[in-house]
């Protein structure tokens, strides 16, 4: 007759179960990593309040006033000010690449039509396509300025101070004017998507082989390493479409997304941005022994891809390393491609500066992924 | 030294896992169209060896050639020339049974395949079954199909490891034919199996234990160089005689085969002196013929006692 439970039972168990624990070092490393992982994000990534915002300034006014709004923003601590020569059109275009956040424009007769008490009109074109992003920034912006420009208005010019502030702020949320969130979390999400199936389905793919034994056939033919690798990845490219196509039509009919951009050219660019999400499940299949490690791997780069990219939270609130780790992954340049596509109607010529470092981490998991294939079972 | 009547032609191969050696300089020639028979414990490297005839696993040390080919350089032309089928079913199941093969007559590059495939399901008897799945199928289904798979792009060479493991006497003795049959027509099969009748079957053998080659030659060379002489012990009461024989004088080893008891040694000369100094009433001794077991037992009782029992898992 034995024991409903047994303390030595129990504790042979207990024993074991740490020694499989420290075993897999997979398992250990997520269990102690993916905690840390997510302390770091949450504790220190992460800022609803992003400072430091690039922007540029068009003045046409070579007077003082204009010259003291421009510091006051700078002073703000909200605005990073990169240049600002050239023509509006090529500032515009800045707007356009995502280089920077606001464009500040100042017409040449702003210090002339505050001095007759005209209240001037100074126009803040800001890429809202991250409506959370500039939020803070175009709130700070309207005080910080009034209290610039107001101080220089003393003596004879005290007589310019009133109720309402001496010149007009003009705001345009480019690209997303009623900073409806779904602009930004719908055509992220086609990203976030495909990163989190893709990955997953193909870091199973080689395991699977392995797990059920007929890796050992599939290296016993003449099949090359690449064979293998590509002709696992271009089903899932198929699967890719569809889910891209899916999320479009949800976009379009269910949360009224804008569609500006050529749907032919975001085609086109997630043609890249799947295959490096499969190249990085292959990968993993190759060094993972079991689909449990497989699995456990995809959600160890899915986790940083969905925080670091500027999904969830606005890219430019990241301290310095957090984008530095956000710039290398795909899902990073995809969501700007994907917005500015969608909501900024951006040509092929914008995304190609978003399009390469796709490619690059896409060649070099092939070749890692390729290299440690092996192609015999040792 | 290339022989063009040699399929197999490997010296020294040597495969060790860490300081652990599994296969311990080997040297094997197989001529073409023999059927060859690999035998030993579990654990002893066969499996091992076969994988690296067939490019799965890259040798330590040793060199030769396997079907004219350099076993280290040219593992891939020797990939496409062998058909290798492996101990566990490991073709996908889930795929149908004309899935799997037209994925390896593709992958193999056959020539006119939907007629090949055709053929194949033909001479299976599964053209009515081929959209069935090929983890639905029994174990003697999944070692025709896994056979039949490995013929579908005419080698010259085979590789079977444990074809017939788990497999019911009828199947095992079609499996037999089919081999014959191919031998005749040419190929070479090089086999490993844990079945004494089976051993018989074939034209030479060779007999491993913990990675290495202790015996090789055809059954009744190696019956002739064991040097055992064996007799019978038969009647009732004989089962319980083994642990009293086992220490008699001159007897190395004493196997039970249901009421008869085979009692081996190398000096015959003393092992008769022993047996008949016994007089046992209502026994009959008689000298006998070494079976293949009986040498088997006798070679892996001493290669225990030379590795000092390290027997292992396989």
């Amino acid at each position: 007759m034995t024991s409903p439970f047994s303390l030595s039972r129990f504790w042979a168990m207990v024993l074991k179960e740490f020694v499989q624990m420290r075993r897999d070092r997979l398992t250990f490393g997520m269990m102690v990593g993916i905690p840390l992982l997510q302390l770091i994000l949450f504790g220190f990534a992460i800022n609803s309040d992003p400072k430091h915002l690039p922007a540029a300034v068009v003045n046409a006014d070579p007077g003082p006033f204009s010259r003291n709004l421009v510091s006051g923003l700078q002073n703000s601590g909200y605005f990073d000010i990169r240049g600002g020569g050239g023509t509006p059109a090529q500032v515009r275009r800045l707007l356009d690449l995502g280089q920077v956040q606001f464009v500040l424009s100042i017409p040449s007769d702003f210090s002339s039509r505050l001095l007759r008490g005209e209240r001037p009109e100074v126009l803040l074109e800001a890429d809202a396509t991250d409506p959370a992003a500039t939020g803070n920034a175009i709130a700070a912006l309207q005080q910080l300025a009034e209290i610039a420009v107001a101080r220089d208005l003393t003596g004879p010019l005290s007589r310019l101070r009133r109720d309402e502030p001496p010149f007009e702020l003009r705001i345009h949320r480019c690209y997303n004017p009623e900073a409806v969130t779904q602009y930004n979390i719908v055509p992220g999400l086609m990203g976030v998507v495909l990163t989190m199936t893709l990955v997953i389905i193909t870091a199973l793919a080689i395991t699977r082989e392995r797990e059920r034994g007929t890796m050992e056939n599939l290296l016993a033919t003449p099949l090359r390493p690449a064979e293998v690798m590509l002709g696992k990845i271009v089903p899932y490219i198929l699967v890719g479409y569809v889910q891209i196509s899916l999320i479009l039509v949800a976009a379009r009919y269910l949360f009224d997304v804008p569609l500006l951009g050529s749907l032919m050219l975001l085609y086109a660019v997630s043609l890249v941005f799947i295959a490096a999400n499969l190249a990085v499940g292959l990968t993993f299949s190759t060094l993972a022994r079991n689909q449990l490690q497989a699995v456990q791997m995809a959600f160890f780069f899915f986790l940083p891809s969905i925080l670091l990219s500027g999904f969830m939270f606005p890219f430019r609130g990241m301290p310095g390393w957090a984008q530095g780790v956000g710039e290398v992954l795909p899902l990073t340049h995809f969501l700007r491609l994907v917005r500015g596509i969608l909501l900024k109607g951006n040509g092929p010529a914008e995304c190609l500066p978003h399009l390469w470092p796709i490619t690059l981490f896409l060649a070099v998991m092939l070749a890692v992924g390729l290299k440690r294939y092996r192609k015999t079972l040792d | 030294m290339t022989d063009a009547g040699l399929a197999i032609d490997v010296e020294g191969i040597t495969k060790r896992y860490g300081s652990h050696t599994v296969v311990n300089r080997v040297g094997l020639q197989v001529r073409r169209g023999e059927i060859y028979g690999f035998l030993g414990p579990n654990g002893s490297g066969k499996t091992t060896f076969l994988r690296m005839l067939c490019g799965l696993l890259t040798p330590d040390a040793g060199s030769g050639r396997c079907l004219g080919y350099d076993l280290l350089r040219e593992a891939g032309r020797i990939k496409s020339r062998v058909g290798y089928m492996t101990q566990k079913f490991s073709h996908y199941e889930d795929l149908s049974i004309e899935e799997n093969l037209d994925f390896i007559a593709r992958v193999y590059g056959v020539a006119d395949r939907p007629a090949v495939v055709r053929r194949c399901l033909e001479q299976l008897g599964l053209t009515d079954r081929r959209k069935q799945l090929a983890g639905e199928l029994s174990g003697g289904w999944k070692q025709r199909l896994a056979l039949a798979a490995s013929l579908l792009h005419n080698p010259e060479l085979l590789l079977l490891d444990e074809p017939t493991a788990g497999v019911d006497p009828k199947a095992r003795r079609d499996f037999w034919e089919e081999v014959h049959r191919l031998a005749a027509g040419g190929i070479t099969v090089l086999l490993t199996t844990h079945y004494m009748d089976e051993a018989e079957r074939c034209h030479r053998l060779a007999y491993l234990a913990y990675g290495d080659l202790l015996a090789s030659g055809t059954p009744a060379e190696l019956v002739r160089t064991s040097g055992l002489r064996t007799w019978r012990v038969e009647g009732t009461g004989a089962a319980a005689l083994v642990s009293r024989l086992r220490q008699l004088p001159g007897a190395n080893q004493v196997v039970p085969f249901g009421n008869v008891l085979h009692v081996s040694g190398t000096d015959a000369a003393r092992l008769e002196a022993s047996l008949t100094g016994l007089n046992l009433a209502g026994l009959h001794v008689a000298p006998a013929e070494t079976g293949l077991e009986d040498v088997f037992i006798h070679l892996m009782e001493r290669s225990r006692d030379n590795f000092g029992g390290k027997e292992r898992a396989s």
